[in-house]
Order: C-alpha cells, then structure tokens, then sequence
C-alpha cells in the first residue's frame, strides 16, 4: 500500500492548526500583558523592547504546547503505525486520514506529536531542576557570603569541586542505571529536597517569630506541604498518590540539580559579599535583627534582579543539560520524546533522512533562545532602574 | 606571587585527590563491578563465577587499599593463580608487575584498560594529541571571530551593528553542539555535499573536507558567549574619561578604538577564554561521538559505556586537570594583564 502525500502548503497550515489552543492561550495572555503592562512591575516593562517581546512570546509558546500537548499533537508519541515507517512529511496515515505532519522516524512514529509531547517532559524537569538549585544555592550562599571566614572556606572549595568536574562526566558517573541500585540517589534527592523545607521555614521563623499567630499558620504549612512532596518525591510514599516520580527521572533531577547549584552558589554569594557592605544592612544590625533576618529579608530581595536574569539562563542551561543526557541515552528511556534523546536518534540516520531531525533540534534551539532573549531583557530592564 | 601560585598548585593537588576519590567510588560501586565482571567474562556465568572473577583480579580488594595502589602510595599486589596457587599478573595484555611493587599514578603507571586490552597511557594519549589538534583548530577559529564580533558590537553601543551581532551572538549561545551539528550536517553535508559528515578519517590525515564540520560545530557555541563578555568590557571602556580626552585631543575614532581601547578591553576575555575550556570539554565529547572522531571525547565515552575502570580515571584526571590547570592560568594571568590588580 502506497502512503499519500500532503503538499508543502498544506503541510504549513496544518502545522499552524494544530497548534490552535496556543494561539489562542499567547493571544490572551500577550494581549493581557499589553493592556496593563504599566502595572505589571519588571514584567510589564519586558514589553517595551523588541527582544522582549519575542523572548516572552517563544516561552510562552512551548508552555502552552507543554500544557495543550495532547490537544495539540495528532497521535500517540509512542504509537507505531509500522506503513509510516520513514515516511517523509506530509504522509497520510491510512486509518485515521490524518497526517504525519512532520513525517515518520524509523520506528514509524510520528515526528511531530514527539516534538510535541517533548516539550512537556523539558518544561516539566527543567524549571524545577532550576528551582531547586535556586534554593540550595540561595541557602548555602547567604551565610558563606554573610560569616565569610571557615564556613565560606569549607562551602567554596565544595562547590569548586563540584565546578571542576566536567558536566558530561559527572553524567556518566552519577546518571547510570547500576546506580538506581545503590542508595545514592535517595540519599542525594533526600538532601536536596530538604532545602527548600529549611529555607522557608528559616525565611518566617525569622520574620515572624513575634507574632505567633501568624508563624504557627505558615510553618505548619511548609512543614505539611513540604513534607507531603519530600515524602512523595524522596520515599514514594504519598498517601494520596498525587505526588509520583519515576526512579530515572529522579536521578536526573538529581544530577541537574547537583550540576548546576554550585552556580547559583557562586553568584549569591558574590552578591551578599557586595550588598552586605550597604548602609541599609548596617542599620539592620545596629536594630540587633539576627544574621538569618539580614540575610533573607533585608539582602536578599537586593539581589533578586541579578538572580532572576540568572534563573532565566539557567533555565536554558538545564534544557540543554536534558538534551546531552538524553543524546548520551543517558537516564531517560530510549523511547521517551525528549528532544535530546530524538536527536541521538536522528543523527544517526541524517545520511537517509533529514526530516526527523530537524524539529526537536529546532524546538530545543528556540526555547533556549526564548530564554535567553527573556534574560538579556530583563537585564537591561533592570540595569534602567 | 610565587606563594600565591604555590598556594593554589597546593589547593588544586587537594581538589585533585578528592575529586579521584569520588570518581574511584563512583566507578566502583557494586553494581559496575557486577556490569565490568559481566563483559568480562563468557557468557552465562552464575554469581558464583563472577563473584570469584572480581576477587580473582583483585576488585574486592579493601577500597583505600586500593585506592592507594592506584594513586601509587601502597604497593600493587600481584594475584594468585587459582590453579598453580603462584602469583601472576593481573591482566596478562598491560605487563602488570608479579611482586608487589610502588605502582601507580605517582609513578605515571595508569592502569589498565579493560576494554581496549592494553595499558591506559597507551590509549590515552594519543587520544589526546588527536584532542589537542582539535581543540587548537578550534581555538584558531572560535578567538579572533569571536573577539572580533565582541569588538566591532561594543565599538558603538546601541548601534544597529551592536543589536545585530548581540541578537545573533545569543542565538549562538542557544545552539548546543549536538544541536548545531545536526543542522550543520544537514546542510553542509546532506544538502550541498560539499563538506564531510564523519571525521572518522581524519585519524590519518585531516583536510578541509572532513574537519570543517566538527571545527564549526565546536566553535559556534563558544564564540557567542566569549562575543558578549567581549562587548561588554568593551562597551565598559569606551565609557571611561581617557576614551573621551582621547576623542577630544582630535585623534580618529579608528585609532582610539585600536591604540587606547582594545589592550584594556581584552583583559576580561582573556579570563573567559581560559574559563571556556571546562565547556569546550564537554562539547569535545558530543563533537568526538557525533562526527565519530578518535580523540579523548571518544575515549571517555567508550569508557564510561564499558565501565573501563582504569580508563575513566584517567579520563576524569586529564580532565580535572585541565579544568584546574586553566582555572590557575586564567587567574594568573589576570593579574599579569591588569596592573591594578595584585594578588596579596
């Protein structure tokens, strides 16, 4: 049976149709952000150049796709209808009538929906890696930049020799499927995660310790929220079932987070070195306000400019770091839709095929460009202030 | 000075042993041993089997002694034959010693690969040179072009060359190697034809033909990120009072940007130049396995893949040294270049 072809234009508008509910999720939101854009803080004044605009609206674009994906894509990502095998764009699946708009990879799934569906497993992994590291850098810099002296010492030449490896071959150390035997992982997941507990935790004794009422509503809640994740991520034992992670994605998790919270290490506490030597810190400590109240409430809301810029490229960083893991095979399943792991397949084939290469290299390049162009915005938005 | 470098040739020398360290509980904990014991031996051997090979070549050795053995401050025991109850070696293919002997790093005795059967440096180090030339051609490229961009974008901030370049210098930094290759690839290779998609041959001779394309593909990632740095020391400069005197007492735009600008701006890509090499390692190592090159990237990979235990240490030291080693160079040099700056 031979496969019918759609043309070129076709293949255009179907692609611009199928994304419909993020056309109309941008038109909303963009819209929205315009109208009120001088009420909108930092975020509002993205709007005012070029560069922003477009940054915004290509991360916009793969977060709708992300959380619209199974409307969006036409088939199963994992479905294999053997007749589309390499079946190049525009082929028609007989059954269904509808095509594979960006053609077929060898295991005659299609191309499109996997791009598609990558997107989700990218936005799901990388903003939360980040976030992580965000709160274990933020965490362990404040007081290595706030004492100084030996916990500094102890804390940097940590973090330095986490930084001197190279990133590939902390992969192949830590991101193996031998080592999902061994208690490591659990162990590096059960630190990690207790660092956001610490930090808020910290962040409202400080703050609140005066005035019981309030301290008791919200440490109560970061204890019983944070400890119903930390249970479901680390031990996977929610009580309810909600909170679930795949033992490989864990140890990916784990690895980005490991990678890249020497980083965040580095810049905060560069930061509370300059921020702690202003007057206001001073008043502060003549007040007699204790060092952990300094350090979360009066110096880091300081920092949190150059922090957002550096959140928004670590952001990038980390889809990057997903795609080396997946394009080593590294941790994730050999059929997963990650744009990493597709392109280690494509690549191999690019003397046959081209066309299953091309969207998850181009999907993966524009979201990082998205970021990228977002952070340089903000940090010439916030370099006007 | 001279106490400042000894002092961090003394930290780097610590880093180096912890890291090892790491890195030597990493690749030995239970599970690779099973997976090396495994490849190692025929097929379908009980537990029994394996159990008596790891013991046989001394893997179940106590892990500081072992760790001491490899470093080359405890001496290597040879292993009993089971059948003659003599000693012999432990692999037959890399000479290992038949009494005990001081053998190891220290000694410049780096093991054993049991992939490739032969002695590590063996394979090593000509991996490397391959790396090296690689990595040079790289630098060839990636530096001027970038310094370049960086230059001409910060001459004139604000400009519609600066918004140009700065734009194309982020698009740069968002194409990771496995990203640009494939495109490359497409385009060059599948498309035009005109350049090679494998570097596989240039083992035996490297032409233009088939080491174009990993070249590109390692320097395009670089260079957008080196541009910037560049730009914004130079955009820094071109502000300071001495540009404006220079303008004023009636000297050419071209020849204050040459004469008083560019010396002080190119201290801080000097930095990030010497910073790059942690990622330019990274990338050699997608660069190696995309265009199948048989450098160092191709070696770790191999490694890792076959838990070569003797092989990845010596992968993960040569490149925690050169991270170190460039971090030292970077900062030192810093201090050369900027006489404002001096090391206490």
């Amino acid at each position: 049976m031979q496969v019918e072809y759609i043309g070129a234009f076709n293949i255009v508008l179907g692609v611009l149709g199928r994304f419909w509910p993020v056309w109309i999720g941008l038109v909303l939101v963009m819209g929205a952000s315009f109208a009120y854009k001088k009420r909108l803080g930092l975020y509002g004044q993205l709007f005012d150049s070029g560069v922003g605009i477009v940054g915004v609206g290509i991360c916009l674009f793969w977060l709708f796709t992300a959380i619209f994906a199974s409307t969006v894509s036409p088939f199963d990502p994992l479905a294999q209808i053997p007749i589309m095998k390499d079946a190049l764009p525009g082929g028609i699946e007989p059954k269904s009538g509808l095509a594979y708009l960006f053609g077929g990879d060898k295991l005659a799934r299609d191309v499109f929906s996997r791009m598609v569906y990558g997107s989700q497993i990218v936005l799901i992994i990388a903003p939360a890696a980040t976030g992580f590291a965000l709160m274990v850098g933020i965490t362990l810099g404040l007081p290595a930049g706030y004492y100084g002296g030996k916990i500094d010492t102890v804390l940097s030449f940590l973090a330095n020799l986490v930084l001197a490896f190279p990133v590939i071959l902390l992969f192949y150390l830590l991101v193996t499927p031998g080592i999902m035997d061994t208690p490591i992982p659990y162990a590096m997941a059960g630190l990690f995660f207790m660092f956001p507990i610490i930090f808020f935790s910290v962040l409202f004794w400080t703050r609140y310790k005066n005035r019981p009422d309030r301290l008791y509503i919200l440490l109560g809640l970061t204890l019983i929220i944070g400890g119903w994740v930390y249970a479901g991520l680390v031990f996977d034992v929610d009580p309810f079932k909600i909170i679930h992670i795949d033992p490989n994605q864990l140890n990916i998790f784990v690895a980005v987070v490991f990678a890249s919270s020497p980083g965040v290490f580095r810049i905060v506490r560069g930061l509370v070195m300059d921020i702690k030597t202003r007057d206001y810190v001073a008043a502060a400590q003549t007040r007699g306000e204790s060092p952990w109240y300094i350090m979360l409430w009066e110096i880091l809301p300081n920092a949190r400019g150059p922090l957002i810029v550096d959140a928004c490229l670590r952001i990038g960083y980390t889809t990057i770091l997903l795609g080396t893991l997946g394009y080593f095979g590294l941790g994730l399943a050999p059929e997963s839709p990650d744009w990493g792991t597709a392109i280690k397949d494509a690549s191999r084939l690019l003397r046959s095929f081209i066309h299953p290469a091309l969207p998850p290299t181009i999907a993966l390049m524009s979201f990082v460009l998205g970021l990228n162009l977002l952070a340089d915005s903000l940090r010439e938005q916030s370099m006007k202030d | 000075m001279l106490s400042f470098i000894l002092r961090r040739l003394g930290t780097m020398a610590l880093t180096m042993l912890c890291l090892t360290m790491v890195v030597f509980f990493l690749i030995n904990l239970d599970p690779n041993l099973k997976k090396l014991a495994i490849s190692q031996t025929e097929m379908h051997t009980s537990a029994e089997q394996l159990e008596s090979w790891l013991v046989g070549h001394g893997y179940r050795q106590n892990f500081f002694a072992r760790y001491g053995q490899w470093l080359g401050i405890v001496p290597k025991q040879p292993v009993t034959d089971p059948a003659t109850g003599k000693p012999a070696q432990r692999f037959s293919f890399c000479n290992d010693p038949v009494v005990p002997t001081f053998s190891g790093i220290l000694q410049g005795d780096f093991g054993c690969s049991t992939k490739f059967k032969t002695t590590v440096a063996s394979k090593l180090f000509p991996a490397l040179s391959a790396t090296g030339i690689l990595m040079l051609c790289v630098l060839l490229v990636m530096v001027p072009v970038s310094l370049l961009i960086g230059i001409l974008a910060g001459m004139r901030e604000g400009s519609r060359t600066d918004r140009t370049l700065s734009v194309a210098s982020i698009a740069s930094t968002a194409t990771p190697e496995y990203v640009s290759g494939v495109i490359f690839t497409v385009i060059f290779a599948s498309w035009l034809g005109i350049l090679n998609g494998s570097a596989a041959s240039a083992s035996q001779g490297i032409t233009f033909y088939n080491f174009t394309l990993p070249v590109m593909t390692l320097a395009i990632y670089g260079i957008g990120y080196i541009a910037r740095m560049t730009r914004a020391s130079m955009v820094e400069v071109m502000t300071q009072q001495y540009i404006r005197t220079a303008r004023l007492k009636g000297l050419s735009f071209g020849s204050v940007v040459v004469k008083h600008a560019l010396r002080n701006a190119l201290i801080a890509p000097f930095t990030v130049i010497m910073l790059q090499f942690p990622w330019l390692l990274t990338g050699v190592v997608i660069v190696e396995v995309m265009f199948r090159y048989q450098g160092f990237g191709y070696t770790l990979v191999e490694a890792a893949g076959n838990n070569d235990i003797d092989l990845l240490l010596g992968c993960s030291l040569v490149s925690v040294f050169i991270v170190l080693i460039t971090q030292l160079i970077s900062d030192v040099g810093y201090a050369f270049l900027n006489p404002r700056i001096r090391v206490q």
